[in-house]
């Protein structure tokens, strides 16, 4: 790959507002680099001469693409999710057992029957006489709702937040900014705890409400400082010049040109509110029964630990391939994004 | 600088406020009477409930109990009463110690061995260690804490019988290692990451260039040289996870059996004890945006471009 030059960012002017905003939080301070489309456009199109010479410039998106599906990373977690998501859908594909059909008296913690592939003791029987495989594979809806769903509450909540208050800045800003902070120092399970336990039927949705609640702050942040770097671009200047309306420069010049550091983040956070479920579940104070969901029977598998790692194993292991399929799918978006990482 | 600091900490006040009272709102507004729910299954007696509910000044709007309790702890330094009739401020004096010593151990991990993984795949970029160290991190970061913790638990505690498998009241260094070894397990995989990341940007930089050009050691370019100018990230991320790792300790302390601060909120939460909540609540508040402060410092220390008039 053409080697870009990276332009260390800290000019004495910038770094007290880059200082200030500290949108850089946990893993995604990796991500807060990603330069806008216009500037990664530039440097492709101007660096890759030799590379793309027989090939018009790509767009920033094609050009991500084009990185994406030679990337292993990306191949395999992409294949986990869409298999994930599958499970999810239509789990009655994958088993015709009933996950919660329970026989204590023929098989309390029946140990896994490795060649019985796909067949209801294939992973063992829990400490209720139920068939592993069967709720491993029904356990994953809850998770990938409560995933999903509240990344897009997230994104969609932060995006607006912080794009108001990069755009129009002054009291604005300062306002949203304090919101943004009040919220963002309440730690996530110790605030989705608070509300969970105020409410008396817990089910995915309402699980989704309490992480969403507090879970938004992070992308708000870091979409007001992509925000803040897009909009003194000339395409903004020029678009405000032939007299587009302010919502039209947000919709159509900013939001594209900002919003990738938002997608990465995103698709990693998707991890962490799944990991999230399953804590609160763990806790007892999240899912509960009839529902089916890997946090739970990892909490009930935890007593009989001893005598049947294989009812905590399972669950568990679909639990982490699931988050680490969604953390490597970011970390993939994020390298093809960032061409100075390359 | 001293404005600087005067107006950070004039700024601090509305997000203090409004942290804290948000949580009294979470905690205060939920449905259900905290009293009543004293009495589990049994019904309960309505005369001592509404003396209590009056004692506890739970009658009142939400916002004169929030004043209420404020000044209470700004003029007596008061943080109310648990429902056992202890001072709330007891009982944080008690956890709080326990939960400092636990986040130091996980921090003193996460540093010594985030930095070092860091550094290593950063230095090794696209080698086989640096790969080594992505897929660690990757599988730190997915194995969620409360499987992680029951397992090396099991391996380290009870099968080769190396330490005690909890904590319990003393809270000893020793005992505290490998609950401290697991909560930091998180950190360690992020700070790696962030690590990593800055020091490969860094490398192509042209201060280090001209360091190696001017023949330094590779030892002092690297350790004086590319170390100092990538700490920005890392002091971040270690500065916001002092607060994290004391109140984000819910499930190692429960594992572990640490009767520290996560340990007491989880119990409190699920009692409804409001007071203890909020106060425990109150002072995490205050050393998380503390410790925001004394990075925004640090960066001015780390990188002389930065200063604050």
């Amino acid at each position: 790959m053409p080697e870009t030059t990276p332009t260390p960012q800290h000019n004495p002017e910038h770094a007290p507002t880059q200082v200030e905003q500290r949108a850089m939080d946990l893993a995604t301070s990796e991500a807060v680099a990603i330069p806008t489309q216009a500037s990664s456009r530039e440097e492709v199109v101007a660096a890759g001469d030799g590379l793309l010479s027989a090939e018009e410039a790509r767009s920033l998106a094609s050009d991500a693409w084009h990185e994406l599906r030679r990337n292993a990373f990306f191949v395999v977690s992409a294949i986990l999710i869409v298999l994930l998501i599958l499970i999810a859908a239509f789990p009655g594909m994958f088993t015709t057992t009933d996950p919660r059909d329970a026989n204590l008296k023929d098989h309390y913690l029946g140990a896994p029957q490795w060649s019985h592939f796909f067949q209801a003791d294939w992973f063992g029987y829990d400490g209720q006489g139920h068939s592993i495989y069967s709720r491993v594979i029904y356990g994953a809806r809850a998770s990938i709702i409560v995933g999903i769903v509240t990344t897009a509450f997230v994104a969609v909540l932060g995006t607006l937040i912080g794009m108001l208050a990069g755009y129009f800045g002054g009291w604005i800003d300062a306002v949203l900014s304090r919101v943004v902070d009040i919220f963002f120092a309440i730690p996530l399970l110790l605030g989705a705890l608070v509300i969970m336990q105020a409410i008396k039927d817990r089910n995915e949705w309402t699980v989704v409400l309490a992480l969403g609640a507090l879970g938004w702050t992070q992308i708000a942040r870091i979409m007001r400082g992509s925000v803040m770097q897009v909009k003194n671009a000339d395409y903004v200047t020029a678009a405000r010049a032939l007299g587009a309306s302010t919502w039209r420069i947000l919709w159509k010049h900013i939001m594209p040109n900002a919003i990738a550091p938002v997608i990465v983040v995103s698709t990693i956070s998707l991890g962490v509110f799944i990991s999230s479920e399953a804590t609160l579940s763990f806790l007892g104070i999240g899912l509960q029964e009839p529902t089916v969901s890997w946090g739970l029977d990892i909490s009930s598998a935890g007593d009989v630990l001893r005598d049947a790692p294989h009812a905590v194993f399972f669950p568990s292991a679909f639990l982490s391939i699931t988050v680490l399929s969604f953390i490597m799918l970011g970390d993939a978006v994020r390298d093809a994004l960032d061409p100075k990482l390359r | 600088m001293g404005r600087y600091v005067a107006r950070r900490l004039l700024q601090m006040i509305p997000v203090f406020l409004g942290t804290t009272f948000l949580i009294y709102v979470m905690v205060y507004s939920l449905p259900g009477d905290p009293i009543s729910a004293l009495y589990g299954d049994k019904a309960a007696d309505k005369v001592f409930v509404a003396s209590k509910r009056k004692e506890l000044g739970l009658d009142d709007p939400l916002v004169v109990q929030y004043f209420n309790y404020l000044k209470n702890i700004v003029l007596h330094w008061d943080f109310g009463k648990a429902f056992n009739g202890q001072p709330v401020w007891n009982e944080m004096k008690r956890v709080f110690p326990i939960s400092l010593k636990l986040a130091t151990v996980a921090i003193g991990f996460e540093i010594v061995v985030g930095v070092a993984l860091g550094v290593l795949s950063g230095l090794r970029r696209g080698k086989f260690a640096d790969r080594i160290v992505l897929v660690i991190t990757l599988l730190i970061i997915s194995i969620p804490i409360f499987v992680l913790g029951r397992v090396i638990q099991w391996t380290v505690a009870i099968k080769w019988d190396l330490t005690k498998p909890t904590v319990g009241g003393e809270a000893h260094w020793a005992d505290l290692m490998m609950p401290g070894f697991v909560l930091g397990a998180l950190a360690v995989a992020f700070l790696a990451r962030v690590t990593r990341t800055s020091i490969v940007e860094n490398l192509r930089a042209d201060y280090i260039r001209t360091a190696t050009a001017k023949g330094l050691p590779r030892r002092r370019v690297i350790t004086v040289h590319l170390l100092r100018n990538s700490m920005i990230p890392m002091v971040t991320l270690i500065g916001t996870d002092l607060g994290t790792l004391m109140g984000g300790a819910i499930v190692t302390e429960g594992i572990f059996n640490v009767p520290g601060v996560g340990y007491t909120l989880f119990q409190a939460i699920r009692l409804k004890e409001g007071p203890t909540v909020i106060g425990i609540v109150t002072v995490l508040v205050l050393i998380f945006l503390a410790c925001s402060l004394i990075v925004d410092l640090l960066y001015a220390v780390l990188d002389p471009r930065i200063r604050y008039a």
